[in-house]
């Protein structure tokens, strides 16, 4: 299985080299993609220069346009696919099919692998790219079960990849407007979930709060740690009770699955974290690398060893890691 | 223009649907959208029944009736309700998610791309015309430039626009996922639920600590907590080239909804403001009201 590792930045893309990714996600600095944050994602130079890197170690580069395009602003989407293949790029991961169509008829080279973003949860959407785009690879949203990866794994028309570490969406990806609808930032257009500039920390008696566009996403008591607010993981009240009713700060770390997603025949894993620095890119690429290998060296013999667990834990949101929807009792 | 009623979005059980559906029978009605498009374990009807009620209400009715598709669609069971739904060859489809474009292109089915398809841009609706698709409901974040605008360059691409069927009244459906938060918030597994979306005819209310609802939990869906409505903003959809309003089916209250609907297009003055949401529309936050929002 191949690692696909994400880099938000030069020195997060050199991080995941040195460790020893396979592949390195990124994406250009504007809304063509979903990790679209201030501050993040490489500028001409940087990518160049990282570019360069990545071929001299012989490693691969997917850059990802797979917000869905503003129609006013569509000639900035075909420009980042006319820009990718320029650069000669080994994948681009799309979602939108209007960006997939023009991609596919302007550039019949360009390696084309459906996005996340592009919510294909089944073997007949997988075919519709499939037949019509040409897709060699397709993303699966973090929603299905294992033994649901492993149907659509044995009837896709291609190679799968799934998320195997990272924040956790608990919605299927491309298919979750709670962002615009508190913010009217839309992930699938703007590339931003609960975007910072909506964020405000109080501080008052009754504690710290935070706030997404005015709304009280969560407040915290003294001494509790307190996560960034992505709505989704806030505490609210239903049925008169306060809990995270829609998901705890929590990442999804699959080391223990490594086996199972070997057997199902997923054809590569990919760490979420554009956003994230270069150190948990680091970190995180060294215990996915070390784990591979050694899944790799000896199938038989895979146990998930608990220094890697632990250096995962401590990169998690909350501290705490789940499997996610892979595996059922948590859906 | 014309008033279409979607699908219900609730769990209500075989009698309640039965009870609403003669009701809505007699509605100055266009189009009725049936069908199932949130959870597969909900079974009041099965595929047969809907097929069944689908022929019943366009004897009853004179709607157009279109049977929609599931918005999820994960498992191997869900893929072939699926597949024998858009096989039907008799009453058309709404699809909600590229699994049912693939089977309706297949078999050249003329559909409905529903809101649960992203399409968001004229070169996106320009595939999906290629694959039959002559009706657009646009994703609900959508504001009314941004829809104007994707047909704009539908057209420059020298393809004709669909229908436009924009969602106009109800909880806004905003987002779907593996976990059951109805199952999650009464403590139960989502495989051992035992249907408990039926306790809740118009889902559960999400409020944030300070008492603001926020959001509507229905099973996998999450809604909006406040109502979207854009009776008040009637003349600018009709601007923008709306064909057909949608009305989303509430537990209480539709016969009321679409009769202010009703008198608006046959010539009443829209109300200046109505309760509920309408920020997408204009381009802003969708919990808003475009008076809030500093628009009017």
């Amino acid at each position: 299985m191949q690692l696909v590792c994400p880099a938000g930045s030069l020195p997060a893309l050199k991080a995941a080299l040195r460790q020893g990714a396979d592949a390195i996600y990124v994406g250009f600095r504007d809304d063509t993609n979903a990790r679209h944050f201030a501050g993040l994602n490489l500028d001409e130079k940087q990518l160049q220069n990282g570019i360069e890197l990545i071929r001299q170690q012989g490693r691969q580069l997917y850059v990802a346009v797979n917000t869905s395009a503003q129609p006013d602003g569509w000639a900035r989407w075909q420009r980042a696919v006319d820009h990718a293949a320029e650069i000669g790029v080994d994948a681009l991961i799309a979602a939108d099919p209007g960006v997939l169509a023009y991609a596919s008829r302007r550039h019949p080279n360009l390696n084309l692998h459906l996005s996340v973003q592009g919510s294909a949860t089944n073997a007949a959407a997988l075919s519709f790219y499939q037949q019509r785009y040409g897709i060699r690879r397709a993303v699966l949203p973090r929603v299905l079960s294992l033994a649901q990866v492993k149907q659509v794994a044995a009837k896709s028309p291609v190679p799968i990849e799934v998320f195997a570490f990272g924040s956790l969406c608990i919605m299927a990806e491309g298919r979750c407007h709670l962002s615009s609808y508190l913010t009217g930032e839309s992930p699938n257009l703007c590339g931003v979930c609960s975007p910072a500039k909506a964020v405000r920390w109080e501080q008052d008696a009754a504690g710290l709060s935070s706030r997404l566009n005015g709304v009280l996403i969560d407040r915290y008591s003294e001494g509790e740690a307190a996560g960034y607010p992505t709505l989704c993981k806030g505490r609210f009240m239903v049925n008169g009770q306060r809990f995270h009713a829609l998901e705890e700060p929590t990442s999804l770390n699959t080391l223990d699955l490594i086996p199972e997603l070997a057997a199902i025949g997923v054809s590569a894993v990919k760490i979420e974290g554009r956003q994230r620095s270069p150190a948990y890119v680091e970190q995180v690429t060294r215990v996915w690398r070390e784990a591979l290998d050694a899944y790799r060296r000896a199938p038989a013999g895979f146990a998930v060893q608990n220094h890697w667990r632990q250096a995962l834990a401590g990169l998690s949101e909350g501290s705490q890691t789940t499997l996610g929807a892979y595996h059922r009792s948590w859906q | 223009m014309q008033l279409s009623l979607g699908p219900v979005l609730f769990y209500w059980d075989r009698n309640t649907l039965m009870d609403f559906y003669a009701q809505m029978a007699t509605q100055p009605l266009d189009v009725i959208y049936l069908g199932e498009t949130v959870c597969s374990k909900r079974r009041a009807l099965s595929l047969d029944d809907w097929l069944g009620l689908a022929r019943e209400m366009r004897e009853a009715s004179g709607a157009e009736i279109v049977l929609s598709g599931l918005a999820l669609v994960e498992a191997a069971s869900e893929l072939s309700s699926l597949k024998r739904l858009c096989e039907n060859g008799e009453i058309r489809v709404e699809a909600n998610d590229m699994a049912a474009v693939h089977f309706l292109a297949e078999r050249d089915r003329p559909f409905v791309a529903g809101p649960a398809l992203n399409l968001y841009n004229g070169h996106a609706l320009a595939e999906l015309a290629t694959c039959g698709m002559d009706r657009w409901v646009p994703p609900v974040e959508c504001s009314g430039a941004l829809i104007r605008s994707a047909l704009n360059q539908l057209e420059e691409l020298g393809l004709q626009r669909p229908q436009l069927e924009v969602f106009a009244y109800g909880h806004l459906p905003l987002a779907y996922s593996a976990r059951c938060f109805t199952a999650r918030a009464e403590n139960r597994p989502k495989d051992d639920c035992e249907f408990c979306c039926l306790n809740y005819p118009e889902g559960i209310a999400l409020h944030s600590q300070e008492g603001e609802a926020l959001f509507t939990l229905n099973g996998i869906q999450t809604l909006s907590a406040s109502v979207s409505n854009l009776l008040a903003d009637y003349d600018q959809l009709a601007a923008s080239g709306a064909d057909i309003l949608r009305l989303s089916p509430r537990a209480q209250g539709m016969d009321e909804v679409i009769a202010a609907f009703d008198a608006v297009r046959k010539g009443g003055l829209p109300p200046l403001a109505v309760d509920g949401c309408n920020g997408y529309w204009h381009g802003r936050p969708g919990m808003l009201r475009a008076e809030e929002a500093g628009l009017c």
